[in-house]
Parts: C-alpha cells; sequence; structure tokens
C-alpha cells in the first residue's frame, strides 16, 4: 500500500479546505418552519435551525423530544418510518432537501450517518469501509485499497486493525466496531456527518476516543451530533440546540447555553433538574 | 408482614417438583415415539428393499418383471422435474418475499395477500393438481409434460418458499439496512449487497426444504396424468415423463409380493434424493451463517 501518496494527498487537501472555509462560513444546513408527524403525533413544531460550516453542533434534551427525529430528517433517514409527513424545508447548501428532483441517495452521499448502536456489516472490516465507495462505483482495488486506510486513519483506528482488514468486523470490540462505522461513514467523502447518540453503547475509554476524533473531524466536516449526555455536549461541541417537546427551546454557542442560558427550562434541563 | 412464607415454599416444594419432572417425562417421551417411528420404518424398508437394490436397478427401465424392473425412468423423471420446480419456484418465491417485505407498503392490500399466502399453504396438493390440470395440462396446453408438472409442483411449494423466504428477510437487523441507506445506497442495492446474503442461510433452508416436499408428492402428478410405464428418457421439458413417488405407489399396488420389494428399493432411492437435498441445505446454511 502506498503511504506516502496518501499523506501527501491528505496534506494537499487540508490547506485548501481551511481557505474555503475562511471564504464562506456559511450554514451547512438552514432549517426553516421544519413540521414532522408520526401519523397523528406532531413530533417537530416549527423548527428553525441554522448549522455552521466545519463545527459540531450539539443536539440535547429529554427522551422523546424529537432530538433523533430532527438528525434523521437532515439526511431524510426518517422516511424509512411509514406514516411520517413533514412541512416547511430545509436548506442544504442552498437545495431543499425535499424537493422532488434532489434524490435520497445523492443527498446520503452528501451526509454520513453514525447510529446510535455499532452496526457494521457482517462483513471484513475492509468490506465494511469499501462498502459506500463501491455502491458508488468505485471498483479499481487500488483506489479502494488506498480509500480503506484514509478512513481508518481518519477514524484513528487504522493502527488497531491494520493486520487484520480481512477479520470479520463483528470479532472487534463495540468501541472498535464504532469508530469502524465512522471510518465507513467517512469513505463516502461527506460533507456533513450525522452522528446519533454514537457513544450511549460504548464504554467510557471508548466513548473519550470517540469524543476526541469528533475533535478531529471537525478540522474536515460539519458535524451534529444527538447526546443524552450533557458533558459531551458541553466538551465536544460549539453550539448546542436545546430540544423539548419537539420545538427548539434555545440554540447558541455551547458556552453560552451552558453558562448563562436564556430560557428557564434550559437552566433547568442542564442543571439536571429534569430529563 | 411477608407475603411469601419460608416454610409455605418449602411445603410446596414437593408438588412442584413431582409436575416439573412429570412434563419433562412426557416430552421425552414424546421425542422417543417419533424417533421410534423412524426406527421402525427405516428398519423395515431397508431391510425389505436392500436385497433388490444394485447397479442394475438404477439402470433398469420398469418391466412387468419384478426381477427386471427398474427405477431409471422415474429417477431421471424425477431430476428434470426438479430442474424445473427449483428455479421457477426460488425465482418467483425469493421474488414475492421481497416484493412484500421490502417494497410493498403495509396496508389492507397487503395484509389480505399475505393472508391468502398463508392459507394457500394449506391447500391439499390434489387441488393443485386439479389447478395444474387445468391451466397449464389444457389451457396452456403444454399435456403432461415435464413443464406442465414442473409448473403445478411449483405453484404446490410456492407458498411455502415465499413463507420461508419472508421469515429470513424479516430476521435481518434493520440496522444494517439503515447503515446501507444510510450512505446513500439504492434499495436495490442494499437488497442484493446487505439483506440477500444475510438472508440466504433462511431462504435456501426453507426452499430445499420445500423441494424436498415437491420431489415426494405423488396426488399432484396422478391428477395431471402423469403415466407410470416408460420406456425411454425425456429428452427436453415438454416430453412426458415419470416420477420417483409415482413409480413407487403403483409398484405397492401391485399383486405381485416380489413388487413389495422392488417397492422398498424405490423408497431407499426417494430417501436418498431427499438425505442428499438435506445435507445439501445443511451445508449451505453453515456456510453462509453469520452471527449478528
Amino acid at each position: 500500500m502506498n503511504t506516502a501518496t496518501i499523506k501527501t494527498n491528505i496534506n494537499t487537501a487540508q490547506p485548501a479546505a481551511e481557505t474555503a472555509q475562511q471564504v464562506e462560513k456559511d450554514s451547512v444546513y438552514s432549517t426553516r418552519q421544519l413540521n414532522l408527524w408520526y401519523g397523528n403525533n406532531h413530533a417537530l413544531k416549527n423548527v428553525d435551525l441554522e448549522i455552521g460550516e466545519n463545527e459540531v453542533t450539539a443536539i440535547i434534551g429529554p427522551s422523546g423530544c424529537g432530538k433523533s427525529t430532527y438528525l434523521k430528517t437532515l439526511n431524510r433517514m426518517v422516511e424509512l418510518v411509514p406514516s411520517v409527513k413533514t412541512s416547511g424545508e430545509i436548506q442544504y447548501r442552498g437545495r431543499n432537501i425535499f424537493d422532488s428532483d434532489y434524490s435520497v441517495e445523492e443527498l446520503r452521499t452528501r451526509v454520513g450517518m453514525v447510529f446510535q448502536k455499532p452496526n457494521p456489516f457482517p462483513k471484513s472490516i475492509y468490506d465494511n469501509i469499501a462498502y459506500g465507495p463501491r455502491i458508488h462505483g468505485i471498483k479499481n482495488r487500488k483506489i479502494l485499497d488506498e480509500i480503506v486506510e484514509k478512513s481508518l486513519r481518519g477514524a484513528a483506528i487504522w493502527d488497531e486493525v491494520k493486520d487484520r482488514l480481512n477479520e470479520n468486523a463483528y470479532g472487534i470490540s463495540g468501541g472498535q466496531q464504532q469508530r469502524i462505522c465512522i471510518a465507513r461513514a467517512l469513505a463516502i467523502e461527506p460533507d456533513v456527518i450525522l452522528m446519533d447518540e454514537p457513544t450511549s453503547a460504548l464504554d467510557p475509554i471508548s466513548t473519550l476516543k470517540v469524543e476526541e476524533l469528533v475533535q478531529e473531524l471537525k478540522e474536515q466536516y460539519s458535524i451534529i451530533i444527538v447526546t443524552h449526555n450533557m458533558q459531551q455536549a458541553a466538551r465536544i461541541s460549539d453550539k448546542t440546540a436545546f430540544f423539548l417537546n419537539g420545538e427548539v427551546i434555545e440554540y447558541d454557542s455551547t458556552d453560552a447555553i451552558f453558562s448563562n442560558p436564556a430560557d428557564k427550562r434550559t437552566e433547568d434541563y442542564i442543571s439536571g433538574r429534569f430529563g | 408482614m411477608r407475603y411469601i412464607e419460608q416454610e409455605t415454599v418449602v411445603r410446596r416444594m414437593n408438588g412442584r417438583m413431582i409436575i416439573n419432572r412429570l412434563f419433562q417425562g412426557l416430552f421425552l417421551f414424546a421425542t422417543l415415539l417419533a424417533l421410534l417411528a423412524l426406527v421402525i420404518l427405516l428398519y423395515r424398508i431397508v431391510t425389505q428393499g436392500a436385497g433388490h437394490l444394485s447397479l442394475d436397478f438404477l439402470s433398469n427401465f420398469a418391466s412387468r418383471f419384478p426381477e427386471k424392473a427398474g427405477i431409471k425412468a422415474a429417477l431421471v423423471g424425477s431430476i428434470w422435474l426438479m430442474a424445473v420446480v427449483a428455479p421457477t419456484s426460488i425465482i418467483l418465491g425469493v421474488g414475492s418475499a421481497i416484493y412484500l417485505e421490502e417494497y410493498a407498503k403495509k396496508g389492507r392490500i397487503t395484509t389480505f395477500i399475505q393472508m391468502n399466502i398463508s392459507n394457500l399453504a394449506g391447500v391439499p396438493s390434489v387441488v393443485f393438481g386439479l389447478l395444474g390440470l387445468t391451466i397449464f395440462v389444457r389451457a396452456l396446453a403444454l399435456g403432461n409434460s415435464i413443464l406442465a408438472a414442473g409448473f403445478t409442483m411449483s405453484l404446490l411449494i410456492l407458498p411455502v418458499i415465499i413463507v420461508a423466504a419472508q421469515e429470513a428477510i424479516r430476521s435481518v437487523p434493520g440496522e444494517l439496512r439503515d447503515a446501507s441507506y444510510g450512505m446513500g445506497a439504492t434499495k436495490w442495492q442494499t437488497i442484493v449487497r446487505i439483506i440477500l446474503p444475510a438472508a440466504i442461510p433462511g431462504i435456501l433452508t426453507g426452499s430445499i426444504l420445500a423441494l424436498s416436499r415437491a420431489i415426494g408428492e405423488t396426488a399432484p402428478l396422478i391428477v395431471i396424468g402423469v403415466p407410470v410405464i416408460i420406456q425411454f428418457l425425456p429428452a427436453g421439458v415438454m416430453d412426458t415423463f415419470t416420477a420417483l413417488p409415482m413409480q413407487i405407489y403403483d409398484w405397492s399396488s401391485r399383486p405381485q409380493a416380489e413388487f413389495q420389494t422392488v417397492a422398498a428399493a424405490g423408497i431407499i432411492v426417494l430417501m436418498a434424493v431427499l438425505l442428499f437435498m438435506n445435507s445439501i441445505a445443511v451445508i449451505i446454511r453453515n456456510k453462509f451463517d453469520k452471527s449478528y
């Protein structure tokens, strides 16, 4: 495997990304008047949110507040649930994701997702990472090799699994599986990564590793993370949105939310009085 | 106040233990009874038919002399029949199962279809024979050919394959689908690359068990008018043929005692074919089996 070329690739890619970021510090997603119903259950109510580029946005709130639903709406995974209805719009890079000519497959190629429970495929580690590139038509073995290495390095798990790429991904620990899933999401070279409580099934050390990883990844990706753990939100995010009963109660920089919340309900929640 | 008195628990313990052992014995008895029936059956068939088994038996055509009677036409006919039934029923069955599980919107119509598939699995095979006679033999004018019989048998086992394949597809964890869709895979890519590989052990096990049923069925073949005595081998799917269970049925209903031996030998051959098919199912299941 040709590590030299990959390193130079990363090195040349990074400054380019940084300059692009300085030129347009735009919002990646802007949600306007989003409503969502599961049947008759009004799960999201008039949600307005702007999500910034190369930032970590945390979404917090008690169970059933709609935070996961909102996250899954951003890549339209929520539509896999039958009887979901939506109104309003979500602009992703200036395009409404609900437009009929915007295919979900195209959207999900730009927006990767990491799930609550590690969910590797029952395939080898290599085939797990190569899955995304392959479905998007990459067959060349050399290119796949490079993507696999780059993605595993990106998810900080290359050194742990480089000698066992052909082993089944079920044979590694839960924490490693979750980082494999992050690497798998990186392999489609997304723009945004959605994370749905990615550490809730992990032990504290694995959680720490994933949190450190999120910090590194935000250099190149915009990350939106749903979490139950308020300390986690405070540690890793730049901005925090507090959801309650399907509404956005407060959305501000993480420092402001945790040190000086404007709304009484936010204060009650982060100080552990409910939820 | 305590609700559970230690003394009462101890006093009642004996009765509970007796009932526990009683049911254990009952279930063991049920298992042994089934096993016993199987052993007796096998013993009778093997002792009766083993003497008649020989290469000649496999390579001779049917004859009115028991010592010359062979099973060649029936064995080859059954293989031909399976060659039609296996692809037809597996492609249609797995296709229906994929449609019902992955594409169809859950609603009144799918519930209705689902209910009918389950009911069809319980329809007697002779009824499928009548259906085959009406549609394939007469309306489509296929006559009593391998194709007509194969299609009829496929209809017969289709419900079983659909239900087995649906179970197998449903048991693929939803998280794997989510992961695939989450990367921008289409439904088809997800089905081919994730769902089918994970469901294949279940699908093939169900299919092969269904095929085992088809190879042993006699009633639909009788209704279609498949002949018993045939002195040639079919050259294609439009030719007429005979099958193992037809041949065995014919031999066992003949008056001469010697033909009972021939029938037993035929049953041994049929069971060998069944055993062979079932072992393929086991091998495939073990090869593809993956734990989640």
